[in-house]
Formats: structure tokens, sequence, C-alpha cells
């Protein structure tokens, strides 16, 4: 691994692990190419540390960034010759306070941005997993990217959108379209307590719910099981 | 003080905008409010038919824009409330022709004079849509009780929410009670639990308001009629009265026989 992309409230984070540039961006490359639709259109912050980003290292990460309609938003470092060159090519050099996240600018997160998890692991007896949570109706031609899993309280409705990469628990109606482990991760779920979607997409499969009414709306789990996306009511779970 | 501005808005077209931004307005001034209603539906004007007014237009919106005329020259006076007033678009121009620090520079001088100011948004959720609503103090959002309709509002409603803030309520136009009894409508229950806003009309649908819109009658005047008295407790409701929704029934096997709807 020539580096870690954290998707985060403020933009998607790139640490490069390997001082070869050339390597991260290689790595960078195929990130994105995997997992294009999620990455498309977001931001990207580069957590240089104390690595030196010249004129050429940046002009070569805004190619690939562009191909992919991403933005290089902000360069963190701790080296003051890439302070400066990001300054001139206008790009900051510090987060602001303010959180507005890997959601599009039009719809702002009502949640604090997850704190690191490496940096607060060992103070939690209980790990587990940070999650976005989003109290609000997604309306129709609203969507929400998380690379994480996403918690939703209140409905999704059609022509909405949410894409996670992990699991995506909808607590109300979920009518519009759901992707849950978007970035390949097959053992991703999708709950609703009302599961009517367009259309429900875990990492690579794609399903449709049977056309026709249903009797009864029950909750329900959407999983992958033997290459296939299967939903299940909820009270007939073990 | 200055005026309320609201604006009419839907996403979809067609679904009775102008209708409605006519007989809210014709209902506030029957109610003795100063009214004035802006079209903003730029190169497609039709809020001055539906009032009956089109007969009576020298300026317009643009002429006032560009400079051609004072503001109290673009409007035209109502035949029937003296205190009533249309402010109409321009009819030979593109949507593009107004911009949004215009619209609301219009729309406050106009709250100045009036106790409300009516904005009918054109279709869509482009320029014009964004023009029409950036002054609005409150969006009502109209819906028919159809699929494509509700989804088209939902739109509206969220667009709203993200970009000005402004609070939205529910119309919900064209409702067919004996539909809704079969299953084969919508019922207004299943909009207003998809769309989350809260409602303010409910309008059954009446060959009447279309005719009365022909003649540049809006049926609000029609006091009789169920329609009209749907409209009239919207505007009640917009000054602030506790006006409880009139069940819609289904018109009856008699009043078929006599052809009264």
């Amino acid at each position: 691994m020539a580096l870690t992309l954290k998707g985060t409230q403020q933009g998607i984070v790139l640490r490069p692990l390997s001082d070869s540039w050339d390597d991260v961006l290689q790595g960078l490359e195929n990130a994105l190419r995997d997992a294009e639709a999620f990455f498309r259109g977001g931001r990207l912050i580069a957590e240089m540390g104390d690595q030196e980003l010249t004129k050429e290292m940046l002009t070569a990460l805004r190619a690939i960034l562009d191909r992919y309609d991403m933005e290089l938003w902000a360069v963190l470092s701790n080296n003051a010759e890439t302070i400066h060159t990001a300054r001139t090519h206008g790009l900051r050099t510090r987060l602001p306070g303010e959180t507005v996240g890997v959601l599009p600018k039009d719809q702002p997160a009502t949640v604090p941005i997850p704190p690191d998890t490496a940096s607060s692991g060992g103070t939690r007896t209980d790990p587990g997993e940070y999650a976005l949570v989003v109290q609000r109706t997604l309306r129709s031609g609203q969507s929400i990217k998380y690379p994480g899993h996403v918690i939703l309280v209140g409905d999704v409705n059609p022509g909405a959108e949410i894409i996670a990469g992990g699991h995506i628990i909808v607590w109300g109606k979920m009518r519009g379209l759901a992707h849950a482990g978007a970035l390949g991760d097959e053992h991703a779920l999708i709950c609703a307590i009302e599961l009517t979607p367009a259309q429900l997409r875990i990492a690579g499969y794609f399903g449709r719910p049977p056309e026709g009414r249903r009797r009864k709306l029950v909750p329900e789990t959407a999983r992958v099981s033997e290459g296939a996306i299967v939903v299940e009511p909820w009270h007939t779970r073990e | 003080m200055a005026g309320k501005i609201i604006t009419i808005s839907s996403g979809k077209g067609g679904v009775g905008k102008t209708t409605i931004t006519a007989n809210i307005g014709l209902g506030l001034a029957m109610l003795g409010a100063r009214v004035i209603c802006i079209d903003a539906d730029i190169g497609l004007r039709n809020l001055d038919v539906m009032l009956g007014l089109e007969n009576r237009i020298v300026y317009d919106i643009i002429n006032y824009i560009e400079g051609r005329c004072r503001f109290r020259q673009a409007l035209v006076r109502d035949k029937r409330f003296p205190e009533l007033f249309m402010l109409p678009a321009a009819q030979t121009r593109a949507k593009d022709a107004i911009s949004i620090e215009q619209m609301k520079s219009v729309a406050h001088e106009a709250a100045q004079m009036v106790d409300y100011v009516l904005i009918d948004s054109p279709a869509g959720i482009e320029h014009g849509f964004r023009c029409a609503s950036a002054p609005a103090e409150l969006v009502l959002v109209v819906a028919n009780p159809e699929i494509a309709s509700v989804r088209d509002a939902d739109r509206v409603v969220g667009l709203l929410e993200a970009e000005t803030n402004t609070p939205a309520r529910l119309i919900i136009n064209r409702i067919k009670p004996e539909m809704v009894q079969r299953k084969e409508m919508l019922a207004p229950e299943d909009v207003v639990d998809m769309l989350a806003i809260d409602l303010i009309g409910l309008i059954p649908e009446d060959p009447e308001i279309l005719t009365a819109s022909n003649r540049g009658n809006p049926i609000v005047l029609n006091n009789g009629s169920p329609a009209g008295k749907a409209f009239l407790d919207i505007s009640r409701r917009l000054q602030g009265e506790d006006v409880p929704f009139a069940p819609l029934k289904p018109p009856s096997f008699f009043q078929r026989l006599l052809g009264s709807h």
C-alpha cells in the first residue's frame, strides 16, 4: 500500500505511505478507478506530514483528480516549502472549523466529524465502527455518499440515494436507491423499517424489488448470499 | 410593516400553480387584504388571463426593471377589488431576462405597498424557479395526487431546504374523492406522508375551476362551490385563521343526476 484514503466530513483524506510519489499516484489512480461512483465529484485533502510536495507533484496529482471530477481542496503539511507551494496554488493549508463534509455542499451534514479512529483508539472499551448519522428526510435529487456506515433516521424518498462504503440502516422508509459496500464490501447490509427501494446495490451486486404490491410491510434486511441480493424479513432472523 | 412574500411553486408544470395564485390572491382581497400578484413566468404569462386583466396591461415587470416605467405604472389594478394588483410578466422575453437580485428587489418593493405579495413561479427547477423563490418567506408547494407530481414537489422541497431554508406548505390540487375512495388515486394522507411538510390546502377536482379561469372570473368568487371554498380557506389560513379541512366527499348520486358536478 502506497497510501491510505479515508473519508471524513471535510473530504477524502489522502496520506502517502511511500516516499515514491509515482507509487502514491499509481495507488490513488487504482483506488479511484475501483470505486469511481463513490469518489467522483468529491474533494481531496492531501495530508503530507513532513514529506515535501513540489509544484510538479501537485500538477501530477491534479491531473489524476481531474479525470474523476475531483478537486484538490487542501494540503496539510509540516513543511514550510510545501505550505508555500500549496498557498500559491490557491489551496487551503488548514481545515476550517466548520464542517462541510463529503456530502455535496448543498446538503449540510448534521453530525460532527467522527474522531480519527487511530488517535482515539484505546480510550474506548468498545471501539465499534464509526457511522454517519443523519436525521432528516432525504428527498428526490439529494444524495448521501460516505465511506463508512450510514444511518438515516427518516425516509429516503424516490429519486434520492445513499451510497455507503459500509452498511446502510434506514430508520424509516427506504424508497430510493441504496448502495451499500460501495467500495467492494460484499458483507454490507441494507436494513430499513420499510424496504421498498427503487433499486438495491451491495458491492457489485444489484437487485430490484419484485413487481407488484406486497402484502404486508415489515422491517427487512438485504444482504448478498450465494451471488445474489436476498431480502429477509426481520422477524425470521435468528 | 412590509407585507409577506409568498411564492407558489411545484416543479412539475400543469399542476395548477397559476390558478392557485389567482384564486388565493383574490381570496385574500375578498378578506380585505391588500395584495400584489407577480407573474414570474417570463415568456409564458397566464396569470393576467386567469384574473381577467389581460386587456389592461400596459407595462410589465421587465419594463419596470429596465427603467421604462415606474413601479405603480407597471401594476394592473383588479377590476373587482381596488386593493388587488397584478404585476404582469413580459410575454416577449426569456426567463433569464431577470436576475435573482432584481426579482428580490421587485418583490421587496411590492411588499412595501401591500399585505401580501404572491409570486407565481414558472415550472421547473432552473433559473426561473430560483428567481421566484429567492425573495419568498413562505413557499406554497402545489402537488397533484399522482406519483410524478409528488416526486417533483419533493425535489422542490429539498431544494428549498438546502438552498434558502424557506419554510414550505403543501397544497394538494385536483383531488377526485371518488377515485381516492376506489384506491385509484393517492389519498391526501399518502401525499402528506411522503412530502413530510404541513398541509395548507386541499382542492377538489372541479371542471368549474377551468371554465371560471377561462372567463377570467376565478372560482373563489363563487362562494357556493366546494373548490371556491377550498381556495378561500387557504387564504384564511394564510391570515392565521385556524380553518379545519373540509372532508372531501364524492358527489352524491343526486348531485351527479342534477349535473351539478
